[in-house]
């Protein structure tokens, strides 16, 4: 416990975070970005280059040639046709593979066992179930490093995208659907947690602390968390679900069993009719796919 | 269900005998200072400009010249005044926005409640791109098309009046919503289920469901009818390997217009029914997919800012070929490249949502589908270099705005195909970077196009051309401004920050927001130099008078006619022989040969019908947000009627006779000839 709130306050690193990932899917995304801008500035510095020379050297009262009706050459057509087709060709096989490669659902691949974090969207505040530890906490996401997190995201209001930007790629949380993305932190320290669609009046404050602990440090917090007893069962995630504009952290042991999922069923059709949504359990949430 | 939809069904009997729905005297935010400013500010300036019209009795000339009127040509400067005008209240928008994030830091929350933060956002993209782009694409459309292809008016002249006032309802609705009510706290996307009655109650989403619905309808009429214009009235000879660029792009526009909008009309049409019939088409339970809703808006969305580009492509087109006084560089390429971006622009609007959680295959084909349509993109680009290569160029202010957009837009462009990759996307997607990219495509692209318009045109539409100097320093604080405005956002976009954030505690966040709020003073510059450029000209009118009608020497047939020309274009249609058809008759010296015999011209009527259907379109849309169901019905049957009344009309049209034509024809012959006399140089002549 110590050592996570001391890590909070050694927060405040690299500025522009997106180009300080912290993690493999982090890597994968600035590199993508860095190839892309590389590819694009093929095109981009000689219309550059052409603007300023053309618009100098042929300018009116220039004693520079001047024909009227050229008007085409098949070597140029040629040239301007083929030079962005090779870098769309270029980056488009590398879209294709690293889309692949950095598919959010495609689990981190490690010795390790993933930890399961199910992600609950609220008015204007994010809570995290942890189902293998029987814990949650309310806008703190605690996580080891260099283990693999597997996040489950839903929403029990509008549309939101979880985001950690040092992470890497975010992911829509939705009411009544599940979502899943996978990451991994390869180093400990405290990070900017988002939601990066907004979502109504005090969106603003809807970001949270995400919180990369040694795995040994992780496991003290969760003892920590389990040592006092804070029930987070379905009366009390009513309570959380109010509107509210941000929220102070809170941690809970235990939690009522079943809680995500029954998150996700209560905007099913049948469970407004039919008290709980039991029966349609085979289908279990609706899903943007299905699950990998 | 943990909250469930308040306010019970609207349908309910005791509702319909409240004369005044939900309008009551409390939704008029007069507890807000910064509103009542900007309401009372609006109506009284709207009293002036009405006193200033009663006092000088302008009201016959007005209804007669403008107000009814069928002709292309005013109802295209109607347009573009309606663009001027909201392109105003969309900019008071931006600064308020900028303001805002430049101050509410930390500690600070800023001047503006989330509340007002929020609508105040909503509001400027929705303008900006339905009520200023629009108009502005329309009315360029309308002012040069028909008589760049040698026509005497649009296919469907009535429809055409009934476009613009119903695009002018929406922009009341608008307006409305300032002073009465609110607007849409939900974005200009409105994504559901944000939008729906759950989440939002309160009026300002219908006020932006039927602003956009009037508008939409007057944007797939004008689509309509310009590809009826492009495709069956256009002069012998001029086949479609003939036509200019501005009405290639005009032509892909429409088609880009009649295919897209009816999707955003059917998608506001389910919102509507989810918010005013309880139905469950985007909410979150009961079945409703708020994916969906996503789905179709952007299937609307992503072609809509291929119409608001393609024109100001077309723009480019014809403004580099004159001033570099030069054949378009690779006509054909140039047509084929629009062609491919027209089809592509249909087959990419699921990249905005790539972390919705579709499969790989789906991301990869959307993602790859976006970074094909850089490719004609960029051969564009290349093709509008190309022509100024070998060139002679006039660097006059359409060529300004020409040549910084060539360079600025290729940033923008670099910065779509970042995005276009998924796993790029995935960390910038709703971030500042993505407004920084399409204003940077929007602002360089579109709006800079649609001022080459303005200034290479206005000669045209009006008679005399605009002063050179400031419309220069407009471009310089436009192109400056834009740099310092949304470079910023590109870094901030970077840095992890949202958009749409009413307030932030991330301090590395705040000089990139301020340096950004610096640009947008600089942009107001731009504009108040746009407004000092008009008032100066029309001072200098008679000293910048175009005599000949080609001030620029121009390439294409509307420069043949005189400016403004007559009312119908052309006294005898032209008949083109090829590309650069004025060129041509300025070289074989048959560009101003006067003809013996002239005709009768029929041309269309004026109405009334077009500006009561936008009256009664505007009570449909006021009386639908606010549930006054008699004056909603009164506004749908109203039109109804009116249509039907005026189909029963015969007498649509008016004739001018061959001894008016001919007058009107003998008094330019005369011009140009004492022009001649003069020595005022005549290039085309020489």
């Amino acid at each position: 416990m110590l050592h996570v709130s001391a890590l909070i306050f050694l927060s405040g690193c690299g500025q522009v975070i997106v180009f300080d990932p912290k993690g493999p899917v982090g890597d994968a995304n600035r590199f993508v970005i860095m190839v892309a801008i590389a590819l694009m500035l093929i095109v981009v510095i000689p219309v550059f280059i052409l603007g300023f020379w053309f618009s100098f050297k042929y300018r009116a009262g220039g004693r520079a040639l001047y024909r009227p009706n050229w008007s085409y050459s098949a070597a140029i057509d040629l040239v301007i046709w083929l030079v962005p087709i090779a870098i769309v060709t270029a980056l488009g096989t590398l879209t294709w593979i690293e889309t692949y490669r950095l598919d959010p659902y495609k689990p981190i691949r490690s010795s390790l066992q993933p930890v399961r974090i199910q992600a609950v969207s609220l008015d204007w505040k994010w809570l995290f179930i942890y189902p293998d530890h029987n814990i949650a906490s309310i806008n703190h996401c605690v996580f080891p490093t260099d283990t693999p997190l597997s996040f489950s995201l839903t929403s029990e209001t509008v549309m939101t995208s979880f985001f950690i930007p040092q992470l890497g790629t975010q992911m829509y949380a939705m009411a009544g659907m599940e979502t899943h993305l996978n990451l991994l932190a390869s180093e400990a320290g405290v990070y900017l947690g988002e939601n990066m669609q907004f979502s109504g009046r005090w969106f603003s404050k809807m970001n949270f602390r995400a919180i990369a602990a040694s795995p040994k440090d992780f496991e003290d917090w969760v003892k920590n968390v389990r040592s006092s007893y804070n029930m987070l069962d379905r009366k009390r995630y009513e309570q959380l679900a109010e509107p509210q504009a941000g929220h102070p952290v809170i941690y809970f042991s235990p939690v009522e069993p079943g809680l995500f999922p029954a998150i996700i069923r209560r905007f099913s059709p049948a469970a407004s009719s039919a008290g709980d949504g039991a029966a349609h359990h085979g289908r279990g949430s609706l899903s943007p796919r299905e699950n990998n | 269900m943990v909250r469930h939809i308040t306010g019970g069904a609207p349908f309910r009997l005791g509702r319909t005998i409240d004369m005044l729905g939900k309008l009551t005297l409390s939704v008029i935010p007069f507890h807000s200072i910064i509103v009542m400013g900007a309401v009372g500010g609006s109506i009284l300036a709207g009293l002036i400009i009405l006193g200033l019209i009663t006092y000088y009795r302008k009201w016959p000339y007005l209804w007669r010249e403008w107000i009814t009127t069928c002709d292309h040509k005013r109802i295209g400067m109607m347009y573009v005044i309606l663009a001027l005008i909201m392109l105003v209240r969309g900019l008071s928008d931006a600064i308020m926005m900028r303001l805002q994030q430049a101050i509410a830091a930390g500690g600070s929350m800023g001047y503006l409640s989330p509340d007002h933060f929020n609508q105040v956002f909503s509001a400027h993209g929705s303008i900006m791109i339905v009520f200023m782009a629009m108009p502005f694409l329309v009315g360029l459309m309308n002012i040069v098309v028909p008589p760049q292809i040698g026509s005497r008016d649009v296919a469907f002249p009535f429809m055409n009046a009934v476009s613009f006032w119903l695009t002018a309802a929406g922009a009341m609705l608008v307006m409305a919503s300032l002073g009465i009510g609110e607007f849409s706290k939900a974005g200009w996307s409105g994504y559901a289920s944000l939008t729906e009655k759950q989440f939002s109650p309160d009026t300002g989403v219908d006020y932006w469901i039927w602003a956009f619905q009037i508008a939409g309808a007057g944007s797939t009429l004008s689509s309509v009818n310009f590809l009826a214009t492009i495709f069956k009235m256009r002069a012998p000879g001029m086949t479609f390997m003939r036509m200019p660029m501005f009405t290639w792009t005009s032509l892909f526009t429409s088609v880009l217009m009649v295919f897209a909008f009816p999707v955003l009309t059917a998608t506001l049409f389910l919102l509507t029914l989810d918010r005013y019939l309880d139905m469950h088409f985007f909410s979150n339970d009961l079945g409703g997919n708020m994916m969906m809703y996503v789905n179709l808006f952007w299937t609307w969305g992503h072609p809509e800012v291929y119409i608001v580009v393609l024109p100001a492509f077309g723009v480019f087109s014809e403004v580099v070929s004159t001033f570099s006084g030069k054949r378009l560089f690779g006509y054909r390429s140039m047509v084929y490249a629009t062609a491919a971006i027209t089809v592509l622009s249909f087959a990419v609007w699921l990249h905005h949502f790539f972390t919705m959680g579709a499969s790989p295959p789906v991301n990869i084909f959307f993602g790859i589908a976006t970074m094909l349509i850089s490719i004609p993109t960029g051969v564009k680009i290349y093709n509008w270099l190309f022509t100024m290569y070998r060139g002679r160029i006039r660097f006059t202010t359409p060529t300004y705005w020409t040549v910084g957009f060539l360079m600025t837009f290729s940033i923008g462009g670099m910065s779509g195909v970042l995005l276009a990759s998924p796993p790029a996307n995935y960390v910038v997607h709703n971030s500042l970077f993505v407004i920084a990219h399409f204003h940077n495509v929007l602002i360089a692209g579109t709006l800079f196009g649609f001022f080459a318009g303005y200034s290479y045109w206005f000669p045209k539409a009006t008679g005399f051309t605009l002063d050179e100097k400031w419309g220069k320093l407009a471009f310089w604080c436009w192109l400056s401004g834009f740099y310092m405005a949304f470079i910023p956002l590109y870094v901030l976009g970077f840095m992890g920050m949202p958009r749409r954030m009413h307030h932030f505690t991330n301090a590395a966040w705040h000089p990139w927001l301020i340096v950004a709020a610096l640009g947008t003073a600089v942009i107001v510059a731009g504009v108040l130099c746009l407004a000092v450029q008009l008032v100066v000209s029309i001072r200098n009118r008679e000293i910048n008078k175009d005599i000949t009608g080609d001030p620029w020497d121009g390439r294409t047939l509307e420069w043949s006619v005189s400016s403004p020309p007559p009312e119908y274009n052309f006294a005898h249609i032209p008949v083109v022989n090829g590309l650069d058809a004025f060129t041509d008759m300025k070289e074989s010296g048959a560009a101003y040969a006067e003809h013996e015999r002239y005709f009768d011209i029929l041309l269309p009527a004026n109405s009334a019908s077009g500006p009561l259907i936008g009256l009664l379109a505007f009570m449909l849309g006021f009386g639908m947000t606010w549930y006054i169901w008699w004056l909603a019905i009164a506004g749908a049957l109203g039109i109804i009627i009116t249509m039907i009344m005026r189909m029963s009309n015969d007498n649509t049209e008016r004739v001018i006779t061959a001894n008016e034509v001919g007058t009107i024809e003998r008094k330019r012959h005369e011009m140009i000839s004492s022009a001649l006399n003069n020595e005022q140089p005549l290039r085309t002549l020489l």
